[in-house]
Parts: C-alpha cells; structure tokens; sequence
C-alpha cells in the first residue's frame, strides 16, 4: 500500500498513483491492484480515495448543467443543438415554448439554424443523449454578447471556491457572465473594452488553472490593467 | 571490423537514438495537438474529438471510432511526392489506429469519432512510429482518457549488426525493419511489423532494442507533456 507521487503532482496517463486498497477516482482506472490515471493533470490522495484533477477533458454532460449551444439543425418538433460534447443535444418543441406542438408551428421563427442558447441539461435519454430545455430564467435565446471558449475541465477554477473568483470579476467589471459549463462562456458588457478584458482573464485562468492564489493575482491583473487603462 | 569501432552512416552507435523534440499543444484550433522532431523527421499531429460521427452509418453503437489519417506533404521528400494519398499512406493510417486504439478508452463514447490527422512535414525513415509518438502526445493534450502512452520505435538490420532508430538510408538499403509501439506502463506491444529478413533471434533482439528505445521516447513523452504547465508554474513563482 503505497503512494507513488507527492499530493497535487502532475501526472499523465499510465502512471501509477496508488497500489493497494483505494477507491479509484475521477479519471482514474484500476487494474490489478493498482490505480492509474487516464488524463494529464493533478493527483489528489483524497480519505480513502485518489483521483486526478484533469488539465484537459473534454465536457461530457451531466443532468442539471447550464450549457451554451448552438442549433445545427431541425427535425420534427425537435432542434439538435451542439453543446460542445460528444454527441448533440436535443431540444424539443414543449421544453422551449408554452404553446403545444401543431403541424402549423414553424420552428424556425422561434428558433433557427446557427442560433445561440443558452440551455439547461434536464435528462439523459436511453442513449445518453442529453435533453435541454431552455425554459426558466436566464435561459433561452441569446441575442447579443461575445463567447470565448475554454477548456471545460478548467471551469471551475473560473467559478472560484463558492464562486469567489466569479463574483469578484462581476464586482470588478460591472459585467454579466454566463458561464456554461460546457466550456463556452457568454459575456456581456457596457463596452467592448471591458468584454476585451474579461476575455484576457479567462485566459489567464485557463493558462494559470493548476497554480495556486489564482483569485488573487487575477485581482491585481484586474487592477493592473484598469489602471492602464484610466491614465 | 569490432563492434565498438563500427559506426553508422550518421555517426551514430548501434544502440542509439536520434535526437528527439516533442512539444505539445502547437494546434490552438484543434482539441489537441504535438509535434515532433526525429532526427530530420518533421511530423505535426491535430486531434479532433471525441465528436458527433459523420457519417452516422459508419458509427459504432458500443465504443467510438478512432479514425487516423497519415499524409506526407508534397515537399516532404526529394524529389517531390504526389500529393494526394497513397495505398502507403492509407495503410500507415491503419497501422496508427491499431497501435493507438488499445491505449484509449473507446467504449466511453459511444456513437462518436475521435480523429487523428498526422501530417509529415519533413521525412528521413521511421516517420510512422515518429507520428505513433506524437499522435499518443496529441491524444493525451486533447482530454481523451487514455490506458496509457504509446512511445514507438523502429529497429533493425544493417550490415549484419542489429541497430536501433533506422533513418532513411539505412531503411533503404539495410537488410531489416522492425517498427515496434509500446505501451511502457502496461508493458505490451501494439504495433510489431517486420519488412526484410531476420533470424528468429535477430528478431527478439530486434524487438527487445526497439522496446528499450520506447522506454526513452516515453520519458520525452512525459517531458513535454509536463513542460507546458511547470513553464507556467515557474513564470508565475518568478512575478511573485
């Protein structure tokens, strides 16, 4: 029983974290005896469990998630929607709208091909593929803002302990933040200069996930870069 | 002549490699990416996925599909080569996906793709376990859950001395070819091809060299996976 690396190492695919009885984690697997991981990232030895931290994952959908898509196409009484995941999602006509399907509705004035939306995950069908609805607030169309994309693995280094990184950005900049956990965030702001902003410090938090007083020294790039800006 | 003073066409000793670069993360466009320079060999390998299967008939309904696509660009060699696919680069495709597919995870995408494109922008022998290499660097860069790494590595026959890491010459006009990928964790081969003629023997020496080779190549896997988060790591211990 024994531990092959020191807490929070990064590790990458194949190498053995643990040997012994341990429950094996988030992207981990276990054969014979020994736990391995499946992703570039950083190990945790957790009570009783190892996982690692992945730095780059793909988003696999989960019931209950806030995601950011885009209408690809339309079947009857349906649009499929790419949410950045292995397969498309689906939206169907009494998820998105208060009026009961008829053959006289034409979807397209109510959603179009290439339309943004910001959509909840409500259900995993049979094949997995996952069902949205975008009734609720918050949710729906979106008719204007930038999105940028990250790595969805890094999204909660974006929202922060308790969302304490999230909110000191939405207290800094005076922005609206979307943020789909699919990876796409959508911003909004008074002024392009500050969307421009927030751009660069989603960066700063992808390039900088695995490192530690993250909130605090995107705080001072805050100020940094305000105080350019003011001069 | 003895076997210390007898040296290859490059200079190099019977057991040794040629100098190796790997980066990952070159592509921002890609999911995942990594290029890698052997010796005079230029590859870049882009991965894409997993993602929705087009075409859908073509989908598995249990596990995805690994699709890889080999090419050499015109320019690669000399002189010029064609630049549409050949039956050579088809069957490399092949080859890449049977030695890639038992390090990942298939069966946790069902219905979906993943795609690896390795172009060979530079060629100089043993391009298809150099894009073996990258391709398990671009795989891991690109969040898709893997067994382990893949390191691949040719050996062979040349003069009558078996040698590790043939260039093109030796390729050419060496008595035998011996491409080997390998999973060093897991400790199993996954590509093992032979072109020329061999003893029994020669060819477990063969193949025990070329797994030796993997070993190092996989420790410059790991490196250069590592490099692009310990780079941020020390920049940003050096700002505070």
């Amino acid at each position: 029983m024994s531990a092959y690396f020191e807490n929070r190492a990064i590790v990458v695919p194949g190498d053995i974290l643990y040997e012994g009885r341990i429950r094996a984690g988030n992207n981990t697997y276990r054969m014979g005896g020994r736990v391995y991981a499946t992703h570039v990232g950083l190990v945790e030895y957790g009570r009783g469990v190892v996982s690692v931290i992945a730095l780059e994952a793909g988003y696999m959908p989960m019931v209950g998630d806030i995601v950011i898509g885009y209408v690809v196409d339309i079947d009857v009484g349906q649009w499929i929607v790419d949410i950045n995941a292995p397969m498309n999602a689906i939206l169907k006509v009494p998820d998105a709208m208060e009026v009961p399907f008829t053959p006289e509705l034409v979807m397209t004035e109510f959603l179009d091909i290439g339309d943004t939306i910001v959509a909840k995950v409500v259900d995993l069908d049979r094949r997995r593929t996952p069902i949205l609805s975008i009734l609720g607030g918050e949710l729906g169309k979106v008719d204007e803002g930038l999105i940028v994309e990250m790595t969805p693995s890094k999204v909660p280094r974006l929202i922060g302990k308790k969302g304490s990184m999230v909110s000191m950005i939405l207290k800094e900049t005076g922005c609206r933040l979307v943020i789909g956990e699919n990876g796409r965030i959508l911003i909004q702001c008074a002024d392009r200069e500050d969307e421009e902003l927030i751009v660069s410090i989603i960066r700063k938090i992808e390039r900088e996930a695995h490192t530690t007083g993250l909130t605090n020294r995107v705080h001072e790039y805050i100020m940094r870069m305000r105080g350019v800006k003011n001069e | 002549m003895s076997e210390e003073k007898w040296r290859r066409v490059d200079g190099r000793a019977w057991n040794e490699l040629r100098p190796i670069k790997i980066e990952s993360g070159v592509l921002p466009n890609a999911d995942g990416s990594a290029y890698i320079e052997m010796g005079r060999n230029k590859i870049i390998v882009a991965v894409y996925g997993p993602r929705e299967m087009h075409p859908k008939h073509l989908a598995k309904p249990d596990m995805a599909v690994l699709r890889c696509r080999y090419h050499m660009s015109p320019f690669s060699t000399h002189p010029r080569r064609s630049p549409g696919p050949s039956r050579r680069d088809t069957e490399i495709g092949m080859v890449m996906r049977y030695a890639l597919e038992p390090a990942i995870f298939l069966e946790r995408f069902p219905r979906a793709s993943i795609d690896v494109y390795a172009e060979v922008l530079q060629a100089d022998g043993g391009t298809r376990c150099a894009s073996i290499t990258a391709a398990a660097v671009a795989l891991v860069d690109a969040g898709i859950p893997m067994r382990d790494l893949v390191a691949a590595c040719a050996a062979g026959k040349i003069e009558g001395h078996i040698i590790l890491d043939l260039n093109d010459h030796e390729d050419k006009y060496g008595e035998a070819d011996v491409p080997v990928a390998y999973m060093p964790r897991l400790n199993k081969v996954t590509l093992l091809q032979m072109d020329g003629v061999l003893s029994p023997d020669e060819l477990r020496r063969c193949i025990e060299l070329a797994i030796e080779g993997c070993q190092h190549i996989y420790e410059l896997q790991r490196e250069a996976l590592k490099r692009k988060y310990e780079e941020v790591v020390e920049e940003v211990k050096e700002g505070e």
